[in-house]
């Protein structure tokens, strides 16, 4: 018999959540690459961007208002149907 | 058989929100035929059906006591279940389709006084106690909470497929910190709940680091996996309101690349009600209350809050305290007052404080018989905190273990002396741990050069009684950035 349980989660995703598949090749894409706004986050981007360039894959740059705080709802939008992967530079 | 019963039951204030099913008003009798006291008074009930007026409710046969209309079938005992009718027989009188006043089992003299109909069943014994409800039956009582109440639970149901492991399914969903956990059935769910007043759709708190608000009822799903007893649940509800306090800063806790996570210590009565073990291996496996309440709030952070390790969760090494680390007082072997009453709670009231810190680590000294050595020694230990290059930055919950104690109960100490004493003890001139002094590059910022700071900031050691009457050790929590910027140690009340 099947049995059924209740959700522990917060629900803010799908039971079963879908992932965008990984794309196999960064060609033709647009890659976001997001600051949290944390110490020397953007010395990493930057040589993340250039190693980009290099490969000519389309570059967009976005910061976080501040690392305390998740990224502002619009921000994630925009990333979201900007780009077609996102690449993050935490910190610590 | 259920014992003696002769007594007016106060009707129940059930706080569901679904309408129980309106009863004839009315006198109402609630019967089983698989009753011995039941079936004897089959003549009081035919003979109050015939000389006044009444409705007998039958759970089982359908036509027990009779097949007379005055007779109905609570075939889905969905109204034993919402009148909480516990006993059968019972009498009611009921009034709005609500019983205003009822009483259990037979007592000829007590039917005469409800009824207000004299010679009652001459022919059959003066009294008899009842039987249980069908009911309250337990092969049944879960599977009828879950019916007629189970519509009063709002979380999301997931299905497991029959051929799936429940265990794997709620792994592979990301639900567990690693550990088996109990599979949240509605029926447990609800069982849970019983252990708290609260209404299922209270919101508790808004958990980090999603920003969720977490209701009673998630609090109760995550406690049931966790491993928790309905009467647990208060006490993690009040670990989740304090986790999720502005000054505990849950967030902060969880994102840090420290070892550090909510230490829970309890205080108060509740410690005993619900057999909580302050003795033996007190920081250690083996007692189901200490292992599972600090397991609840941190699957409540896991899974409501959405805060993962490797997630919003950073520590570099974590701990295995992160599990959950919960532990109670020995507040009756301690000569001084409790954690909770130095921090201005009565010792009639049930408190859990939540202290920002990292897993135990033993003080050592077999060797002290003067409360003074056993200071110095105590204070040398706690230096090392997190590091013995850093001052005022940190708190420590300091657990005094009985042998160690007995040291200071019989030098006639009182807590304020000790705390004095440790704390003169706890003095470092800065010049001794500025950056870069004996070859160590970590330590104070310059510009305290020339001052004498204390080991911990004011107020920063909370000190606590616990562990086996068996051993001169004591133990000690080093603690997370203490204060605005970090974590404030939360003690809040314990309500049912």
């Amino acid at each position: 018999m099947n049995i059924t349980v209740l959700d522990p989660t917060g629900e803010l995703r799908p039971d079963a959540r879908e992932r965008v598949p990984r794309p196999e090749s960064l060609s033709g894409l647009t890659v976001g690459l997001l600051d949290i706004s944390k110490a020397r986050g953007n010395v990493f981007l930057d040589r993340v961007e250039q190693r980009l360039d290099e490969l000519g894959v389309k570059v967009k740059r976005f910061i976080k208002p501040t690392f305390a705080k998740p990224a502002p709802v619009d921000l994630r939008h925009e990333i979201a149907t900007s780009c077609d992967a996102v690449i993050e530079a935490l910190a610590d | 058989m259920v014992g003696s019963l002769w007594h007016s039951v106060e009707m129940s204030d059930r706080s569901d929100s679904i309408k129980p099913p309106p009863l004839p008003d009315g006198l109402v009798a609630v019967v089983k035929e698989d009753c011995p006291t039941c079936v004897l008074i089959v003549p009081v009930l035919a003979d109050l059906a015939d000389r006044s007026s009444i409705t007998v409710i039958t759970q089982d046969n359908p036509t027990f006591p009779s097949d007379d209309d005055w007779v109905v079938h609570d075939h889905d005992l969905a109204l034993s279940w919402h009148h909480d009718v516990i006993t059968v027989p019972t009498l009611m009188e009921v009034v709005g389709g609500v019983p205003v006043r009822q009483i259990e089992g037979w007592s000829r003299e007590e039917w005469q006084t409800f009824t207000g109909v004299d010679d009652l069943g001459p022919q059959i014994a003066d009294w008899r106690p009842g039987c249980g409800s069908l009911s309250v039956d337990p092969n049944r009582a879960d599977e009828l909470a879950v019916r007629f109440s189970g519509s009063t639970l709002t979380s999301r149901r997931v299905e497991i497929a029959a051929l799936e492991d429940e265990w794997e399914a709620m792994w592979d969903r990301g639900w567990s910190d690693g550990l088996p956990v109990v599979p949240p059935t509605q029926a447990r769910v609800l069982r849970m709940l019983e252990g708290t007043s609260r209404d299922p759709d209270d919101i508790v708190a808004v958990v980090p680091p999603d920003l969720v608000e977490c209701t009673v009822e998630k609090v109760a799903v995550n406690a049931v996996m966790a491993g928790c007893r309905p009467e647990y649940l208060p006490v993690v509800l009040a670990a989740v309101e304090a986790a999720c306090t502005e000054e505990f800063n849950m967030h902060g806790l969880l994102a840090t690349t420290m070892p550090t996570g909510p230490i829970l210590i309890i205080n108060g009565p509740i410690r005993r009600e619900i057999d909580m073990n302050s003795g033996i291996n007190v920081l250690g496996p083996g007692n189901r209350a200490n292992t599972t309440i600090g397991r609840a709030l941190q699957l409540v952070i896991r899974n409501v809050g959405g805060g993962k390790p490797g997630g919003i969760d950073r520590a570099t090494h974590g701990s295995p305290a992160k599990l959950g680390l919960c532990f109670p007082e020995d507040e009756e072997g301690s000569p001084w007052e409790s954690l909770a009453e130095s921090r201005g709670f009565g010792g009639d009231v049930s408190t859990v404080t939540l202290f920002p810190g990292e897993g135990p680590r033993i003080l050592f000294d077999q060797i002290s018989r003067s409360p003074e050595s056993l200071t110095k020694h105590l204070a040398a230990g706690l230096m090392a905190n997190v590091s013995p290059r850093l001052a005022l930055m940190f708190e420590t919950v300091l657990v005094l273990g009985p042998e160690h104690m007995s040291r200071y109960h019989d030098a006639g100490w009182s807590r304020e002396r000790f705390l004095d004493a440790l704390t003169s003890e706890l003095t470092i001139e800065a010049d001794t741990i500025i950056r870069g002094t004996d070859g160590i590059e970590e330590g104070m910022p310059e510009f305290l050069a020339g001052e004498t700071l204390t080991k911990f900031p004011p107020g920063g050691i909370h000190v606590v009684h616990a562990g086996s009457g068996a051993g001169l050790f004591s133990m000690t929590f080093g603690g997370w950035v203490a204060g605005a910027t970090g974590s404030v140690t939360v003690t809040k009340e314990i309500t049912r």
